[in-house]
């Protein structure tokens, strides 16, 4: 077993293949795509109105936090509601943490406890069947909440904290954007490695997985930590930008929500489909929330609905379904031709 | 002694709480996360009864009851069944129903905001002293636990001395069985969803009599619910029940000797517990 379990630990990429990196060039074109593409969102904000730049802002958060989300519960199937937990938790952080330490210290501490408490998480809830961890993962943001306000209270502190750090918004969107460049990269590196080999296998049937000589576990609570460090890190970069921050506002279930919707919404079996629900959901959800500010919950649940019933392979899925039926229709087109040219 | 005496009354509604989530996720294998939705919907319905009429907050039970269960049946047939088509394998109907009532709970949480607002609703209904063992109790709280006990007794017996409750309890052994000896699985499921969901929503107006709510309480409620099934063991239903009272008395005891805020923290505490030393429950069978 154990020679075998090892078989589920994240080797190195340029070890598994020997000396090489093994990048193809499909692979080199795409990361330029990437590159170019991250270039050019990085200039947006300097050319765009400041309503421009605080969606795009938007934009950036729920890119990082929907992808991020998507590394565990795309190929493991195990739905996580508990984004709020660690995003909310990484803002404590930098919020409690002002006064002792420097701004970009309590980021990477955001991150290391973030990741901590992932792993304990992870570690009660992730060895035994799925349902267990979404129960658990549904009401940690409000423990958390709960268990921060009674430390205030017990420490007789102000329950609301300012947070007072000076950036710019084009620096808050290219944090952001630097973290979700972080998220893509590895996200691929995962897809390509031995551990997202291995949640693939775990996500089609857990018990093949077991049988393959998997450790499960191990793979389950390490994509899960990896995850939810980048949620943490994501709270911890917005905090500054909301300058107030407050137990209910910091662990609000709506944030759970709305990166579960907006990653169904992309889908979750391709690494930018995430964005692909970002972008539509989060001007759609600008128009809810302008339109209807007393029916958000309600219509954010229909649509919610609307994503799991008609649509629940996402865009990326519609658009496969679209690609592969052209495809076809291309195929078929040309036999007929074919067969055209032959009979004439 | 006051500590356990007000565990055991609140354990009583938790029972009956439990015992709808019981129904419908052991019978009918739907994780439903919109069940404490149902619940706050049964204590905003009282609450709107008790302040309309003025009639004894029992007499909501009435109206409330078979509401919730045409509600829950068309839920069932509305947004479960297609799922239940759709999904290849038990794995992701899980996946397929989670997100589902995941987003229904988003829904029926909205539809109340938009009818009754985001404020904390209580009403006064027997807010009276009633003295045990020399102590004073709300006597609303007796009365919830009465009735609680009442209800739970009457799906107890109805579940292990009649046919159609045999029926049931078939279902939740093994589906597939169950469909042999002639059992309608599909209306069996359908039946267990409804009658959970509207003991839910009793249970929604017991607890409505002595406790403050509003709209966004519902998920805490899924929670100490899905807790206490689990604890006592998702196939048996005596095990919810003592898994309730081990609930109610675990809050009262950290809302009394720690701090009124950290119930869920004490729920949590349990849920770690039964996890990490027994995750079959305590009265479920370890399986292979």
């Amino acid at each position: 077993m154990t020679s075998e379990a090892q078989a589920a630990a994240p080797v190195p990429v340029t070890k598994s293949t020997g000396h090489r990196l093994g990048i193809t060039g499909r692979e080199w074109r795409n990361l330029a795509i990437a590159a170019v593409l991250f270039a050019l969102a990085a200039v947006v904000p300097l050319v765009g109105s400041g309503y421009v730049q605080s969606i795009a802002i938007s934009i950036a958060i729920y890119t990082a936090l929907a992808t991020s989300w998507m590394l565990f519960s795309g190929p493991t199937n195990y739905i996580s509601l508990a984004t709020a937990a660690f995003f909310g938790s990484g803002m404590y952080i930098v919020a409690g943490g002002l006064d002792l330490a420097p701004y970009p210290v309590l980021v990477l501490l955001a991150g290391v406890a973030g990741a901590l408490f992932a792993a304990v998480v992870g570690l009660a809830t992730l060895r035994i069947s799925g349902v267990y961890f979404v129960i658990f993962s549904l009401g940690l943001a409000e423990l958390v909440r709960q268990i921060i306000t009674w430390l205030q209270h017990v420490l007789g502190t102000m329950s609301g904290l300012y947070v007072y750090v000076d950036r710019s918004e084009e620096m808050f969107f290219w944090q952001l954007l630097a973290l979700t460049a972080v998220v893509y990269l590895v996200g691929w590196w995962i897809g390509r490695s031995r551990l997202g080999f291995a949640l693939r296998i775990i996500g089609n049937d857990e018990l093949v997985a077991v049988h393959c000589g998997i450790n499960t576990a191990r793979a389950k609570v390490i994509l899960f930590v990896i995850s939810s460090t980048f949620a943490a890190i994501a709270g911890a970069l917005v905090a500054p930008r909301w300058s107030y921050v407050e137990p209910t506002i910091a662990f609000s279930p709506f944030l759970s929500f709305q990166v579960v919707i907006m990653a169904l919404l992309g889908g979750v079996h391709r690494l930018w489909g995430p964005l692909l629900g970002v972008i539509p959901f989060t001007l759609l959800w600008e128009l809810i929330s302008a339109n209807f500010p007393a029916q958000t919950t309600l219509l954010l649940g229909a649509a919610f609905l609307l994503i799991v019933y008609f649509i629940p392979n996402g865009v990326v899925g519609l658009i496969e379904d679209a690609l592969r039926q052209r495809g076809e229709w291309l195929k078929s087109l040309r036999l007929l031709l074919v067969r055209r040219s032959r009979d004439a | 002694m006051d500590i356990i005496i007000i565990g055991l009354l609140l354990g009583a509604t938790y029972a009956l709480m439990a015992m709808g989530l019981q129904l419908q996720y052991g019978v009918a294998r739907i994780m439903n996360l919109a069940n404490g939705e149902m619940l706050i919907a049964g204590a905003f319905g009282t609450f709107w009864f008790y302040t309309a009429s003025n009639a004894s907050p029992f007499y909501a039970l009435i109206g409330v009851i078979p509401l919730a269960f045409a509600v829950n049946w068309a839920i069932y047939r509305v947004l479960i069944v297609p799922l239940v088509r759709r999904a290849r394998n038990q794995g992701q109907l899980e996946v397929d129903c989670i997100l589902a009532t995941f987003g229904l709970s988003f829904i029926l949480v909205g539809i109340l905001l938009a009818v009754f607002g985001g404020e904390y609703l209580s009403y006064s209904y027997l807010a009276r002293p009633i003295f045990i063992l020399g102590e004073p109790y709300g006597l609303n709280r007796v009365a919830a636990f009465i009735g609680s006990l009442v209800l739970c007794l009457g799906l107890y017996l109805w579940l292990h001395r009649t046919r159609p409750g045999l029926a049931l309890r078939a279902v939740s052994v093994n589906p597939a069985a169950a469909g042999l000896v002639s059992i309608n699985v599909t209306r069996a499921s359908a039946l267990a969803f409804a009658l959970g969901g509207a003991v839910t929503a009793a249970g929604g107006v017991l607890l409505s009599m002595f406790l403050t709510f509003d709209a966004s309480l519902g998920v805490v409620f899924t929670l100490k619910a899905l807790i206490i099934v689990i604890l006592g063991g998702v196939s048996d239903i005596r095990g919810a029940i003592l898994a309730a009272f081990i609930l109610g008395l675990a809050e009262t005891t950290v809302a009394s000797l720690v701090d009124p805020g950290l119930t869920l923290a004490a729920a949590y505490l349990l849920f770690m517990a039964i996890l990490l030393v027994r995750p079959e429950g305590l009265l479920g069978r370890r399986s292979s």
